[in-house]
């Protein structure tokens, strides 16, 4: 795996888009984080520390639907764009920069603030 | 007293209807024996036409099973067509020489379908709509594919129309006039109804007029008299009916257009009475089966010595083609004493136009949005002087008196008497009345009590804001709530549709059935998963996506993100080899608890994903197989010792209950199942609490079913004794494929039965082996495809995917 840095951080390449079953999730591991990576019905790509803002449920094991994931615990819906709980829940998980380069997923390797 | 004999020639809907009523009034007065030219029992002929489009089966459209005849001690003899009355005798003989003698005759001979006379009527290909001969011939036309063409543009050659579209068929319909169900319809409303046909593929030609039909062997097209030639491989006469009369006339009772009969239903001869389509009464035949059921009323109601009379009353027409909404009903040609007020909203593609003669409605159209139908169709019936609202009229009834209603308000400002049900005569207080006195809660009870909403089913909406006007809160509205936010339409619509539409895939399912969103919602996908599964075995490629993470996996999630891994032990016995195997993958994966599980198995609880399928490959070694302890499927078959070793045990418990279990296993279901066997009554295994609970007895097997012992409790409904394991084998199987197959999503067999109906249940799997057969068969046929240990599977390298991280990557190294 190489890594290499841009202007605000790093990233790493991690796989291709191919490694993620579509409106599924892979775990990255990174050190002591578990990172998420998702893939979407028309092939976008999100990643999120992989814990529920609720209760730490496992999100990557989640159903992946219209640029959300729901919970596998208890079915908070968290948004892929942003981390953030929808509806009526309220909380949000860390995001992680991501990029696909053709079919290339380069992952940031610090979480957004 | 001597049984009154009661002969009847016909076995149609409207004999039918007068012997509920009759058998209601009167249970022990009549000796009643049919003659049925077609090999039948009673069904309900105007469902033919969503049996052609397969939104139903032929099966759920009998009205009386062969049980019923025998418990109300009829005799009904089957494809045999009466050829002759001896009134002076007081007999009939049928054509298989069988005589009857009668005190009363009652004629239902009901009508044959109008053949026009061109050249090549008689080729094969060529057929009528009229019964399920012709529906069956219609299929397997459709089976080949092809063009077809619907000779009759009306009201039944419309619905033959659409059905064989849904079924695959190009379809031509030839009309003669200029706009289609000229009967019916106005122009204007015509018009929007062959735009939104044409829309659906079918081809319409208007003004057409059938010169002949072609072909040597068989059809093979259609020539029209401006020369056009239309390729066919099926044509479907519907131009009309006539009401078959030959054995009346032949009997020398007065006929004109159909048996002249007196407003109690009476013929020229005082001890034959007639009704249904062969029926004329005050000049008028009738075609519909609203009018057709009050006959049936009157009949019956002479028959047991009341004094009731037919009166005449206008009917309204509805087009049974999911999707074009019209309603017709009165008279709405023009006339220079008549005023029309229309309303048109072309975005909306609706119509509509009411027709006034002194003030009173005497004739409405509605195409598009009909919920006012019944409304108009009341002002209509009761001459109601509408002067004071002609402004606001046309708009209905939410716009009179003020600010807009919601359609259960507006239900609930309809008077009593106003009709809800139009096939069955049935009004909103008698809905109610039921509704309160009885305390019905479901659609279903309103359907079995009232008879509204029973027939076309198209007031169902109707009935189902007449419910929550009346219960309020208290109306369970499953039958009407929406799957998720992705769509409007209910489990039970949607799982119709499928079937209906033949839709194969959740991308499909979307697409047609207009789903609001891009890829639905964690609602929606692993119910439509599983109804593609149920709906399509062999066909339909299961979607891991839609499934929850524990049938993804095949292990229950824990707390923490570990997961939990039951192996199967079939009917609760295991052996020393399978305990030893269990301890060592135990020890070897670190596994942090190990448990005995409430339905006799060992859970081992805390493993981490990445080290399932290392540890389902040493289960698997072990001769395990998945115990589907995370799946909405069969779970567990709770056994008792039985026989084997109890000294109160009748029958083997556990042996039935490894049988039971080698046979069910693997199977989807819409929630999870779980059984049990008890060898005695004292049901050590605990099963009447279980979704199938069977309790050995000495005579046999006693299947129980819709127990719960979760969220709700609730002892079981018993099903039926059985004598052997091998019907008991048959009968759960069959109980579960039913269950599979009209279940929605996460309802439980105890919700799904109570639903609709244990006795429908009963009837289905106990009472009807042929229906309980076919359940078992496609229930066995799904077993072929199901039948794998999905563990296997994913040691072998299925999904791999799922267990192994995407990277590790060390944020010291950057």
């Amino acid at each position: 795996m190489t890594a290499h840095t841009d202007t605000r951080a790093a990233y790493a390449i991690v796989g291709t888009i191919d490694d993620i079953p579509a409106q599924g999730a892979r775990c990255v591991t990174m050190g002591e984080t578990r990172v998420a990576v998702f893939r979407t019905a028309d092939d976008r790509i999100f990643a999120l520390e992989d814990r529920c803002p609720h209760r730490g449920g496992p999100l990557s094991q989640g159903i992946v639907h219209d640029g959300c994931v729901t919970c596998p615990l208890h079915n908070w819906v968290i948004s892929l764009q942003s981390g953030r709980a929808t509806g009526a829940d309220d909380g949000a998980t860390c995001t992680f920069d991501v990029r696909l380069e053709g079919r290339t997923i380069h992952l940031a390797m610090r979480a957004n603030d | 007293m001597a049984k009154t004999r009661l002969v009847i020639v016909g076995n149609g809907m409207a004999p039918g209807r007068m012997l509920e009523h009759l058998f209601e009034a009167a249970p022990e007065a009549f000796d009643v024996t049919i003659f049925n030219a077609e090999p039948r029992v009673n069904y309900d002929r105007i469902m033919l036409s969503p049996v052609l489009s397969g939104e139903k089966t032929y099966d759920s459209i009998v009205i009386h099973g062969d049980d019923w005849y025998a418990r109300h001690g009829v005799t009904l003899h089957k494809g045999q067509r009466v050829t002759g009355i001896d009134r002076v005798a007081r007999t009939v003989t049928s054509d298989a020489g069988v005589s009857a003698a009668y005190d009363t005759l009652v004629i239902a001979t009901g009508s044959d379908p109008f053949i026009i006379p061109v050249p090549g009527r008689d080729l094969p290909g060529v057929r009528a709509y009229r019964d399920l001969d012709d529906v069956e011939a219609m299929l397997a036309a459709a089976d080949r594919g092809g063009r077809a063409v619907v000779i009759g543009g009306g009201l039944l050659g419309l619905e033959a129309a659409a059905g064989l579209r849904a079924r695959g068929m190009d379809v031509t319909v030839l009309h003669l006039t200029p706009t289609l169900m000229d009967r019916q319809l106005d122009p204007a409303a015509g018009y929007l109804l062959e735009k939104a046909l044409t829309a659906r593929g079918i081809e319409i030609r208007c003004g057409a007029d059938t010169k002949a039909i072609l072909g040597d062997t068989r059809v093979t097209g259609v020539e029209l008299k401006d020369g056009t030639v239309i390729d066919a491989s099926l044509v479907v006469m519907a131009v009309g009916i006539r009401p078959n009369t030959l054995l009346a006339r032949a009997a020398g009772l007065e006929v004109n257009r159909g048996i002249v009969v007196d407003d109690g239903m009476v013929t020229s001869d005082p001890a034959i009475l007639s009704l249904g389509e062969c029926a004329e009464v005050g000049g008028r035949v009738y075609g519909l089966v609203a009018p057709l059921y009050d006959m049936a009323r009157v009949a019956a109601d002479r028959l047991t010595g009341g004094d009731a009379a037919f009166r005449h009353s206008e009917v309204p027409t509805k087009l049974k083609v999911t999707g074009c909404d019209l309603y017709s009903v009165g008279d709405f040609a023009d006339g220079p004493d008549r005023e029309e007020i229309v309303l048109r909203d072309a975005a909306r593609g609706a119509y509509r136009r009411v027709v006034l003669k002194d003030n009173r409605i005497i004739g409405a159209v509605l195409y598009g949005d009909t919920a006012d139908g019944a409304w108009f169709n009341d002002l209509l019936k009761k001459g109601v002087d509408v002067s004071g609202m002609r402004e606001t009229l046309i708009f209905g009834q939410a716009f009179q008196g003020g600010g807009q209603m919601d359609p259960v308000a507006a239900v609930a400002a309809l008077p009593d008497d106003t009709e809800i049900c139009g096939c069955n005569g049935v009004c909103k207080g008698r809905v109610v009345a039921a509704i309160t006195e009885k305390g019905l809660t479901s659609l279903d009870d309103v359907r079995a009590h009232t008879k509204a909403s029973a027939s076309c089913g198209s007031c169902t909406g109707l009935v189902e804001n007449l419910m929550s006007a009346t219960l309020g809160d208290a109306f369970n509205a499953n039958a009407v709530k929406s799957m998720c936010g992705c769509t409007p339409l209910g489990h039970g619509e949607v799982r119709r549709l499928i079937k209906a539409k033949g839709l194969k895939s959740i991308p499909a399912v979307m697409q047609e059935l207009e789903w609001s969103t891009s890829g639905g919602c964690a609602k929606c996908r692993p119910a439509l998963n599983y109804y593609l599964v149920a709906d399509w075995p062999g066909e339909y490629e299961d979607d891991g996506q839609s499934r929850f993470i524990n049938e993804r996996v095949h292990a229950n999630i824990q707390k923490d993100g570990t997961y939990s891994v039951v192996p199967r032990m079939w009917g609760g016995l295991t052996s020393a080899q399978e305990l030893r195997a269990i301890a060592d993958v135990v020890e070897k994966f670190d596994i942090p608890t190990v448990k005995v599980t409430g339905g006799q198995r060992i859970d081992m609880l805390g493993v981490k994903k990445e080290d399932l399928p290392a540890v389902w490959a040493d289960l698997g070694q072990a001769g395990f197989v998945s115990g589907h302890a995370y799946a909405k499927g069969l779970r567990t078959v709770k056994t008792c010792v039985g026989s084997q070793w109890c000294r109160f045990g009748t029958q083997d418990s556990t042996g039935l209950g490894v049988k039971l279990e080698r046979f069910l296993w693997g199977s989807w279901t819409p929630a999870k199942v779980k059984l049990a066997v008890s060898g005695c009554p004292r049901n050590c295994a605990e099963a009447t609490c279980k979704d199938v609970g069977i309790v050995c007895v000495d005579s046999g097997y006693e299947i129980h079913y819709a127990g719960a012992a979760g969220l709700d409790i609730k002892g079981t409904e018993v099903l039926g004794l059985v004598k052997t394991e091998e019907e008991a084998i048959e009968v759960t199987a069959a109980l579960i494929q039913m269950y599979r197959e009209q279940g929605y999503y996460l309802e439980r067999i105890y919700k799904w039965a109570r639903r609709v109906g244990y006795q429908v249940v009963r009837e289905q799997i106990l009472e009807d082996a042929g229906k309980r057969r076919e359940y078992y068969d496609r229930f066995v046929l799904s077993q072929t495809f199901a039948q794998s240990d999905p563990w296997s599977e994913r040691v072998s390298g299925k999904d791999k995917h799922e267990f192994k991280p995407l990277a590790a990557l060390q944020p010291e190294l950057v």
